[in-house]
């Protein structure tokens, strides 16, 4: 299974995950149109850096899942058929519990007062804007096995470049 | 994601072509592009400043002004302000060097002639100069004078070449709005300053110089420089000729002529003619030149030389592996165009001191020079035609017949056949009864966004 993975050495703060990712949370899906939409299309990827490294953050679909956990109303769920943590945002009763407990801080307030999170693009057929807007390829949609394979390769090139 | 790179038949023969000779082209690297930054596409970054850069999120969740404050209005027209100002200083900088060379020809000091005495004549009148008992060599001085005047002007007063040329209801209605452009080169260095760190933060009054920009561009600029350059090569008359990659020849040596400017170009088209024995001697039947851009333009109109092609697909008139040379001024060179030539035999040649690519021959050309440069480019394609890999070339077989060279006065005198005291009152009156919608103008080269 595919997941969102980042190179963060490769991020250089642009940000065009975060305009991508509003693009396609968006009625119109194309930059131009969501501009001039009300509500605006919010982002569910957020790039935050300290100075050395950036990083583009969404949720980390991870397997405790406490944001499922303390939801009181039962909008936030795990999707069997997906594998997804999944927000019904119907249900939502904008109580916050979720935002406070989420460890990485990217779950956000929606303008209708509820919680807006990564969907990994449920409407683009689980295809995510944000590894597709990503220039530099910092953000990757690859197996972890493929992931930590390339990453092993650049550890044995380094190694490499040392004994040379 | 469209997958048609363009529509254009000879190019996608070409397309082809170049992919199986491993040459990347135009379309590639659009393709690489995907996706084009968000922020650059709505102009909503700045570096303008070293706070910067600085982008504003449009969705309104991220930051709504750059570090100094600039919101995105501010940010959008200072851009547009600058890409203008570069545009105008683009054109001003060439009709600058054409008045440069109607003056050295007007003093006998380089070989170009003085080819239209009436369009001569009619500029100053226009210009409202003394024209009695003056030949034609003081009357092109005293034009030079009155076009050197623009960009010497230290006054306040605006552009000659605008208030000659404008009726005066337009002309009221640019100095109501303040934007009467005074001297190009000056409002071209204002459009910088009013631009930079700490300045104009009025997008309605950036959008407005911005405007002025388009006066200077389209007077110091345009139609200084077709003007002079009509004097200097003759004004253009229809003429039919060919267009399209299908104009290049197999036995011929090609010789391609790219980029804007016909100072160099009318030269090259004057010595190919010249050189066309020289030519046969080493085994072609001739010479054959075509036109890239608004270059082959220039000799399309004036010279009926037929047009290779258009801006983006300047790479592929290389890829046919006919080229012998192509010979460039400036503008619209494609930097990629060293690399794509490196893979035939076909030899880039530069002659502007601002565009020099690395990979290509640098000739160096000046207006003193201008024969001797354009003879040596000349016989440097007939040297490189022996050199040509038969197996690499491929020429499309398309080309289309095309009529050319309506300038404003081959379509007043066409008008003149229909009523001579008063020529675009037929125009004027079908306009007006509605037999005529409305004019159209289609200016500008073709994208890879959109082909």
């Amino acid at each position: 299974m595919k997941q969102i993975l980042v190179r963060a050495e490769n991020c250089l703060g642009c940000k065009s995950c975060e305009l991508a990712c509003a693009v396609a949370h968006s009625e119109s899906k194309t930059l131009y149109g969501a501009v001039f939409e009300s509500p605006k299309p919010q982002q569910r990827v957020f790039v935050e850096g300290d100075g050395v490294f950036n990083f583009p953050l969404q949720c980390r679909q991870c397997t405790d899942r406490p944001c499922v956990h303390a939801c009181m109303a039962g909008a936030m769920y795990f999707d069997e058929e997906t594998g997804l943590v999944q927000c019904d945002r119907v249900r939502c009763v904008g109580c916050w519990m979720c935002v406070m407990v989420c460890p990485f801080g990217v779950i956000a307030q929606g303008e209708d007062h509820r919680a807006v999170k990564c969907d990994r693009c449920r409407e683009l057929d689980y295809q995510p804007a944000c590894v597709e807007a990503c220039p530099t390829k910092a953000l990757q949609f690859v197996p972890v096995s493929r992931f930590t394979q390339s990453g092993r390769k650049s550890y044995l090139a380094q190694i490499a470049k040392e004994v040379e | 994601m469209t997958m048609v790179k363009t529509i254009e038949p000879a190019a996608e023969v070409l397309l082809k072509k170049a992919a199986q000779d491993n040459v990347e082209t135009v379309f590639d690297r659009y393709e690489a592009q995907q996706p084009q930054c968000g922020f650059g596409s709505l102009g909503i970054c700045c570096r303008h400043c070293i706070q910067g850069p600085c982008r504003i999120d449009p969705f309104g969740n991220g930051p709504r002004a750059g570090i100094c404050g600039a919101t995105a209005e501010v940010i959008v027209t200072r851009n547009l302000l600058r890409q203008v100002a570069a545009g105008t200083a683009a054109h001003v900088d060439h009709a600058y060097e054409a008045v440069e060379a109607l003056e050295l020809a007007a003093e006998g000091k380089i070989d170009y002639e003085i080819a239209d005495e009436k369009k001569l004549l009619a500029i100053a009148q226009t210009l409202g100069l003394e024209t009695d008992g003056k030949d034609k060599k003081e009357l092109a001085m005293a034009v030079v004078e009155a076009a050197y005047q623009d960009f010497g002007n230290h006054t306040g007063k605006p552009i000659r070449w605008l208030t000659a040329n404008v009726p005066q209801e337009r002309l009221a209605v640019w100095e109501s709005l303040g934007i009467l452009p005074r001297n190009p080169d000056r409002e071209i260095r204002e459009a910088l300053h009013q631009t930079t760190m700490g300045m104009d933060a009025d997008p309605v009054n950036l959008v407005l110089a911005t405007a002025k920009q388009g006066l200077v561009d389209g007077y110091s600029g345009l139609i200084l420089g077709t003007d002079i350059q009509d004097i200097l090569f003759g004004t253009p008359m229809p003429v039919v000729t060919e267009a399209n990659l299908g104009v290049l020849q197999k036995d011929k040596v090609n010789i391609i002529v790219h980029g804007h400017v016909p100072l160099l170009s009318e030269k090259i088209v004057y010595w190919a003619r010249e050189l066309e024995d020289e030519a046969k001697a080493q085994g072609s039947q001739g010479i054959q030149v075509a036109g890239i851009c608004c270059t082959g333009n220039e000799v399309l109109m004036r010279q009926g030389v037929p047009l290779a092609t258009n801006y983006l697909a300047q790479e592929l008139a290389i890829v046919t592996g006919a080229v012998d040379v192509m010979v460039v001024d400036v503008q619209c060179i494609m930097p990629s165009l060293a690399r794509v030539a490196a893979c035939y035999h076909t030899e880039l040649i530069t002659t502007s001191p601002i565009v020099k690519i690395p990979g290509a021959t640098h000739v160096s050309f000046s207006l003193e020079n201008a024969d001797e440069a354009a003879r040596e480019i000349v016989r440097k394609a007939i040297a490189n035609f022996a050199k040509r890999d038969e197996n690499k070339v491929q020429i499309p077989d398309y080309k289309a017949k095309v009529v050319a060279g309506f300038s404003v006065e081959a379509i007043v005198e066409a008008l003149a056949k229909l009523n001579g005291e008063d020529p675009l009152k037929p125009l004027v009156d079908n306009i007006a009864n509605g037999n005529i919608v409305g004019v159209v103008a289609t200016v500008g080269c073709n994208n890879a966004k959109i082909t």
